[in-house]
């Protein structure tokens, strides 16, 4: 028990399978080729087969037992190569479903990130035009609603499949009071930061490439100051939000209490460094796509260029959420208390 | 990943944060404030006395390593000047990996107990980041170094016992290779300080050296070689050694005084508030890498680089927001009646320009992560 800020050899081995996973079967192309709606179930096949989907269920429900510090190794992957397939939702609705279906990825299952409204219904639910189960929270309850995937969603920004579900109709277990969404919730935050960390690090590398190749007055425009110190700020935001987001993970695998000293700057309690994590790689993955997209000039703007699919992702797959100044209130609550009435 | 302290670490942690509850009282600030010295003898004594600083000087191993970054972090979340004990230790670490024996011997007790400050002589009037192309002269005369010239922003030179001195020796080498360090008691004859007065109330000076005479002994790290001994004092300055978390005590102070103002039920102070709790976090975070390289057997130059430009730019942009949170009250000094966190968010406001500007301003420290972390063509 002391500082290491490496990761284990075990994380380096998930790193390599998985890097190597999704650089050979999920290129760009890939991502393109299942846009608009943003599915592929052939590539969801191959996870199946890699035990992906079960990889952080208990090993006595079948599952590989991975901690939710190895699952951050695989999300940033994930996000590195915008994988069409809804491998970080079903990772985190997982964690309160044990049906050797859902274990294995054969039925696709998803968390709804919002409480239903009050007519039942959970408004564009991330995956929810693939999954067949759906994890959330509707009125005081937590409930899993078993029914046909839709396998439509709405045309939007990330080309991600988006859609509305039923939290009344289908076949509906009570899984617990509404208040025990939060840990599922919070790793889903945790996957999700860590898949934008992926987006950040992979669309800075574009832009670094892109920069390199393109000349203009005669030299590569990455030769230019100003180009460089607009991507120079990039890995700071990178290498922060993985950190932070890896500490997220080792807080809440800690089992842990922890603590929210903020006016000490000590905080080792995972929800809230789960929150953290999200707000701060939504910023992490927004600047990096925003500066390289700029630094590719008109054809950081073209569909023909990569950089876009990630601009795009960066701000979906946070903004399914809601408003990341939303997700400050709720932090400023628990870091300095509720507000005075 | 594991951000766990160990249990020695976490005792040292708490005798830190009980030595400074003791120590740096309200009128150890007010006098840091007042005089412009930004070191406390108390405290310096007292953490001197528990064997700290012989535990914290880097690659002494004497204690943990990452023990360096929680003494400084401690100390600057605390709002105790820390300024000078943590250039001593720097210079210390310095001394420890390119000393000779002798040179071990006579400087780095007077460093561990706490009692000797240390003034850095690099920057030049008309040399700052370019600091390679100093003028500071070292000419060989018998046994002797004779030096002459004269350094800008010579911190704490008012108190130090002992001067580290960039000097160039050979004037046809290219100019990075022609520069030799030295490290020489401040009371040599020859030196005459003068005091520049700052923004942030911390005095610095203009040093002067007319006819210096030192032996080799003052030669630090071998004649020619002082650009790589200047490297390694960079590696520790950027980030390990505080510098990452100065906002900690100021989101305090405002926090208080938003609190007693009602202003808490604000949504932009507290979306505010809890933007600059999450980068004081990653700050704290990427220092302890740094930190964490360095125990390992690493130099996080780089990595010190990054931390320097993204700490340094979110306690200004938090220094701003405080400020103008507070309104007129954010424009009230010290002691004043009505001052928002009792004088410290004016403070703050005045200090935070300073430091993207000292420990190599952070566009010399975006230049080396465009280079080195992104490979990208030197572009000067």
């Amino acid at each position: 028990m002391s500082v290491d800020l490496g990761l284990s050899a075990d994380q380096e081995a998930i790193a390599d399978l998985f890097g190597g996973f999704f650089a050979n079967e999920s290129p760009t192309t890939v991502a393109r080729a299942a846009e608009p709606f943003g599915f592929d179930a052939e590539l969801w096949a191959k996870v199946i087969e890699l035990g992906a989907p079960g990889m952080g269920t208990a090993v006595e429900h079948g599952g590989g037992g991975a901690s939710l510090s190895d699952l951050v190794v695989v999300a940033e992957a994930f996000g590195k190569a915008i994988a069409p397939i809804p491998l970080l939702e079903h990772l985190a609705a997982a964690l309160v479903l044990t049906d050797a279906d859902v274990v294995s990825g054969e039925t696709i299952a998803t968390l709804a990130v919002r409480p239903a409204d009050a007519n039942g219904v959970w408004r564009l639910v991330p995956s929810g035009a693939v999954a067949s189960v759906v994890v959330g929270i509707d009125g005081s309850e937590l409930v899993a609603v078993r029914s046909a995937a839709p396998m439509v969603a709405p045309r939007n920004h990330a080309s991600a499949p988006l859609a509305d579900r039923s939290a009344r109709e289908g076949e509906r277990v009570v899984l617990g009071a509404a208040g025990d969404f939060a840990p599922v919730l919070d790793r889903w935050k945790v996957l999700t930061a860590a898949a934008l960390v992926g987006v950040a690090d992979a669309a800075m590398a574009l832009g670094v490439r892109y920069v390199m190749e393109r000349e203009q007055f005669g030299v590569p425009v990455g030769s230019f100051q100003a180009v460089q110190h607009g991507l120079a700020d990039l890995p700071v935001m990178i290498d922060g939000g993985r950190l932070l987001t890896h500490k997220a993970a080792w807080a809440i695998d800690s089992g842990d209490a922890g603590i929210n000293d903020w006016q000490l700057n000590d905080i080792t309690d995972g929800s809230t460094l789960a929150s953290m994590a999200y707000v701060f790689t939504t910023d992490g993955a927004a600047l990096a796509t925003d500066r390289s997209l700029h630094y590719h000039g008109g054809y950081g703007f073209s569909e023909e260029y990569d950089i876009q699919l990630y601009y795009r992702r960066a701000r979906g797959w946070s903004l399914v959420l809601d408003d990341p100044s939303v997700e400050c209130l709720n932090l400023a609550d628990r870091l300095f208390g509720a507000r005075e009435a | 990943m594991d951000f766990s302290l160990s249990e020695e670490t976490l005792e040292f942690r708490q005798t830190i944060r009980d030595i400074v509850k003791r120590t740096v009282t309200t009128d150890v600030i007010d006098r840091m404030h007042t005089s412009g010295t930004f070191a406390s003898p108390e405290l310096n004594a007292e953490l001197g006395r528990h064997g700290f600083f012989e535990r914290a000087v880097p690659g002494l191993g004497k204690g943990d390593p990452i023990e360096l970054w929680v003494l400084f972090n401690e100390l600057e979340k605390a709002g105790a000047p820390y300024d000078g004990p943590a250039v001593a230790l720097m210079i210390a670490g310095v001394v420890n990996a390119l000393g000779t024996d002798e040179q071990k011997a006579r400087i780095m007790p007077s460093i561990i107990s706490g009692e000797a400050m240390v003034a850095m002589g690099y920057s030049e009037a008309d040399y700052g980041s370019d600091v390679a192309s100093i003028k500071t002269r070292a000419v060989k005369d018998g046994d002797e170094w004779v030096i002459n010239g004269s350094k800008m922003w010579t911190t704490m030179a008012q108190a130090a016992k002992w001067l580290i001195l960039l000097t160039r020796t050979d004037l046809d080498l290219p100019k990075h290779k022609g520069l030799t360090m030295f490290l020489l008691p401040m009371d040599t004859p020859g030196i005459t300080v003068e005091p520049v007065h700052t923004l942030g109330t911390e005095v610095t000076n203009a040093t002067y050296f007319d006819d210096v005479r030192v032996g080799d002994e003052a030669v630090l790290g071998g004649v020619n070689n002082g650009w790589r001994t200047m490297t390694t004092v960079l590696a520790f300055e950027r980030g390990v050694m505080g510098g990452s978390n100065a906002a900690v005590p100021l989101l305090r102070h405002f926090h208080d005084w938003a609190a007693s103002m009602g202003l808490l039920n604000s949504d932009v102070v507290r979306e505010r508030l809890a933007r600059s709790v999450i980068d004081m976090q990653v700050a704290a975070l990427l220092t302890q890498r740094s930190a964490w390289i360095a125990a390992s057997g690493g130099m996080p130059g780089l990595e010190g680089s990054m931390t320097k430009v993204f700490a340094a730019e979110a306690y200004q942009r938090i220094s701003k927001w405080c400020q103008q949170m507070a309104g007129p009250a954010g424009l009230l000094q010290f002691h004043e009646e009505g001052a928002a966190g009792e004088g410290f968010v004016e403070y703050d406001a005045r200090h935070s320009p300073v430091v993207t500007i000292y420990g190599g301003t952070t566009e010399i420290n975006r230049n080396n992560i465009a280079e080195r972390h992104l490979g990208l063509p030197k572009s000067r």
